[in-house]
């Protein structure tokens, strides 16, 4: 009697959108009266700015997962960005150096690369119909050696301090993170664009037959996974006061990572804003309490692999119960 | 059929059989006796308690009450082996082939021949022993071939020579027919004769009554968990068989219809034409008609409607709907025309399995409800349509639209396939074999809906494997063969030989 209510409990929880959520608050809580200053203002800002970048990506690696691709280029392209809109509004030498109109010149190009490196993935994955995968990493490649042979591994400093307030300021950012993500949300949840992403990612073929334009809102995804890459640049290089197309290299994993142990599934069609800010959440803090322990770098390496592999476990668990 | 009693006892016999899942009874006391050498039909709706009764019998479940006896000892096995080694083979509906290994792999599978005191794999006494299976049901291929080089009838054979390879006294064939074309279906009634002519026995389960009248010995008929008829096969005829399937007369279960007076075309054909698939077709389809397409597996049936539908591509002629031509037709398009397709394989091509109904039920409307130029999607116009249309055509009130769509049975799957498409409100809907793999309940009430659609208007274009669902439902039935129409007959006219001849009648590949 008692086991069957308790693993009727069991489920219910493993089923529960908050799960992740709930075992974020209580990692904090749990963690407290050992590390208290986890809860110390000065962490707590360096967790939130830390998350803040990762969240950017981590959505638009949402959009992508639901539709059933992957991508790995993100990365790559938060460097190239970055130097690009750096080359385009450092004072020293900059193409638009001192203009007045250079920092949202340099905001519009980086976006606008963000959005055609997208739109390139896309096309090759819809068009070419080569597999997501490939494609990505193949662009990873490409793309982060483009970054660094630009600069010649020079950091490009200099940047017009208007451009450096809007992704340093804690305030700027998270306010464009939070714009970000409430448009995230709604485009997800009540356009008509989510709901046809969700119905690709369990079945391209229903959906083409049912009149969804399969190749364009596939190549919408990765064009929104570009342009969050882009947005993260700017944080990234106005954080750190540099353009350097190194920003964000360390991130891939997390990205993936935090996306899934929110529970956005890798086969496609399952996945939310909102569970994937609790997954980024939940990684950051996890990140965060371990370097305050001043575990070495390869001990929260490992953490965080077993955290992500238990995630996937437990994605698999939610899976049999909800067939059963 | 009728020969003399046989002295020997029955091969197999199943005494007073009882099966229930959670309270629910399946079998309720069948008892049956089947003879050496003899196949015996088994029918029934989906549900009835067909495959419960095989599954007990090939060891995959326990009986509650009730005893086996096979080739005149008890028969409990408590594992498909344990029935394996008995002498019963089971071939599935769907087939448990390993498409990445080769035929001799698959037929060997559970033991391989081996070189003597090595572990070694004796490979050429696996050829020859799996050629000698092979040539046992006249398939001629290399047994190095992988099997997912093969057709669904080849590997239908395959199985079978499995079956033969275990030495197997009694074979039970689920649905073996489906996925065949008319060809590889002759080719396997053909060994069937022969093995039985060799006294192997069978367990035939088939929706395809013709067949089972004609190929079977004995009928058994199951209607809930019950024996409700059973005798020699001359004593049946599909009337009387469906009949008793269903525990009402034939004459209820379709709708009676009348032809419609002169209404306007709605979708036109004008010598659609693609090489090797379609050649010449032309044809009117009006508003409230339905048009029936009769033809065998390959004759070129869902090709034109996947070609009308956009799905594939044409090399010449003209689609008209309502009278302006369709031109370079895409789903997307067709569907603003007013064209709605259910496809013939639901699981692959009309529902997202995992998806919610209600996912499911608004995946088509959704862009009349998400107006331009933002596209936001207004929730509760949605919520009100997709609530309608569950109504109308009586979806399951049980499940809820949160439920994923498959755990529906399969008949209010397929009605929430129809159900997407009625929400864009077609005028004219192309129906690939709809009531494919439901049972006669379900059936009935997809036809009553059909009737229903076509008495307010739609132009209905219906492709069916069934004849009996073309006969009852169609006012004109079109007959294909090698992609070209070849009869066109009005429903005074329908005869069932006239529809047959002509989708046979070809000289045949030597």
């Amino acid at each position: 009697m008692k086991g069957a209510w308790l693993r009727r409990q069991g489920r219910r929880a493993l089923a529960s959108e908050y799960l992740v959520l709930a075992l974020s608050v209580a990692y904090f809580l749990v963690l407290l009266p050992w590390l208290p200053e986890l809860a110390h203002p000065r962490n707590l800002a360096n967790l939130f700015s830390r998350m803040l970048p990762l969240l950017l990506v981590a959505m638009g690696q949402t959009f992508v997962l639901i539709a059933g691709g992957i991508d790995l280029s993100v990365t790559a392209v938060i460097g190239l960005t970055s130097v690009l809109g750096a080359s385009l509004m450092t004072a020293d030498g900059g193409w638009m150096a001192g203009h007045a109109a250079a920092v949202p010149a340099g905001i519009a190009l980086m976006l606008l690369t963000g959005a055609l490196l997208g739109a390139a993935n896309g096309a090759a994955v819809t068009g070419l119909r080569m597999p997501p995968f490939m494609v990505t990493l193949t662009s990873m490649m490409f793309l982060g050696g483009l970054a660094v042979w630009l600069t010649q591994s020079q950091r490009i400093t200099g940047l017009p301090p208007a451009f450096l307030a809007l992704g340093g300021k804690p305030a700027c950012a998270f306010g464009l993170t939070l714009g970000a993500a409430l448009f995230a949300h709604l485009l997800l949840s009540r356009s008509l664009f989510g709901r046809w992403l969700y119905a690709i990612g369990h079945n391209p073929r229903v959906a083409a037959i049912s009149g969804v334009p399969v190749p364009t809102v596939t190549l919408a995804a990765y064009v929104l996974s570009g342009i969050s890459g882009a947005c993260a640049a700017i944080l990234f290089t106005g954080r750190l006061e540099t353009g350097s197309p190194v920003h964000g290299r360390e991130i891939l994993l997390d990205v993936i990572g935090a996306t899934v142990i929110g529970g956005t599934s890798l086969f496609g069609g399952k996945g939310k804003i909102l569970w994937t800010l609790y997954g980024v959440l939940f990684l950051t803090l996890v990140d965060a309490s371990l370097n305050l322990m001043f575990l070495s770098d390869f001990a929260i390496r490992m953490v965080k692999g077993a955290l992500i592999l238990l995630a996937a476990l437990i994605d698999a668990l939610r899976h049999r119960y909800e067939t059963a | 059929m009728s020969s003399p009693a046989p002295a020997a006892p029955p091969l197999l016999r199943f005494d007073r059989i009882q099966k229930s899942f959670f309270g629910v009874p399946v079998l309720q006391g069948i008892s049956l006796s089947l003879d050496q050498g003899r196949a015996l039909g088994l029918v029934g709706e989906n549900g009835a308690g067909k495959t419960t009764l095989m599954n007990i019998l090939g060891g995959n479940l326990a009986p509650d009450a009730g005893r086996i006896e096979f080739a005149g000892l008890p028969h409990q096995p408590r594992s498909p082996l344990e029935a394996a080694a008995a002498g019963i083979a089971f071939v599935h509906q769907e087939l448990n082939l390993f498409p990445n290994l080769s035929v001799a792999e698959n037929l060997h599978l559970t033991a391989f021949p081996r070189r003597r005191g090595f572990p070694v794999i004796h490979r050429a006494l696996l050829r020859a022993k799996t050629r000698a299976l092979l040539e046992q049901v006249s398939l001629d291929i290399d047994s190095d071939t992988p099997v997912e080089r093969l057709t669904a009838g080849e590997r239908q054979l395959v199985e079978i020579a499995k079956a033969l390879g275990i030495e197997a006294r009694l074979l039970i064939l689920d649905e073996p027919t489906t996925s065949l074309t008319d060809l590889e279906t002759r080719r396997l009634f053909d060994l069937l004769e022969r093995l039985r002519g060799q006294g192997m026995t069978m367990i035939y389960i088939s929706h395809h009554l013709a067949d089972v009248l004609r190929f079977c010995d004995h009928i058994a008929v199951l209607r809930d968990g019950e024996l409700v008829g059973s005798g020699p096969a001359s004593a049946f005829n599909a009337t009387r068989l469906i009949s008793l399937m269903v525990g009402r007369q034939l004459d209820q279960v379709f709708p009676g219809s009348a032809p419609p007076p002169d209404s306007p075309p709605v979708l036109e054909a004008r010598r659609l034409s693609h090489p090797g698939i379609i050649d010449q077709v032309s044809f009117t389809l009006r508003a409230g008609e339905i048009l029936g397409l009769s033809g065998l597996m390959g004759s070129g049936r869902s090709e034109l409607a996947r070609i009308l539908f956009g799905l594939d591509p044409f090399g010449a002629g003209e689609i008209l709907v309502e009278g302006k031509p369709l031109r370079r037709p895409r789903p997307i398009r067709c569907l603003r025309r007013g064209l709605a397709f259910v496809t013939e394989n639901r699981r692959e091509e009309g529902l997202c399995l995992e998806a919610s109904i209600a996912d499911n039920l608004l995946l088509v409307a959704l862009r009349d409800f998400a107006p331009p130029p933002a596209r936001w999607i207004r929730r509760r116009p949605l919520q009100a349509a997709a609530a309608r249309i569950r109504s109308a055509v009586r979806l399951t009130p049980t499940a809820l639209d949160s439920h994923p769509v498959k755990t529906l049975s399969g008949g209010n799957q397929q009605k929430v396939v129809l159900a997407k498409w009625l929400l864009s409100q077609p005028r004219v809907i192309i129906l690939d074999e709809p009531t494919r793999g439901i049972d006669v309940g379900a059936k009935c009430e997809f036809y009553q809906l059909i009737h229903d659609l076509a008495a307010r208007g739609t132009g209905i274009l219906l492709i069916s494997s069934e004849m009996e669902e073309l006969l009852g439902l169609c006012h004109r039935i079109l007959v294909l063969r090698q992609g070209a129409i070849r009869d066109e007959l009005q429903r005074p006219e329908f005869d069932r030989e006239r529809i047959l001849r002509a989708a046979l009648h070809t000289e045949r590949a030597p």
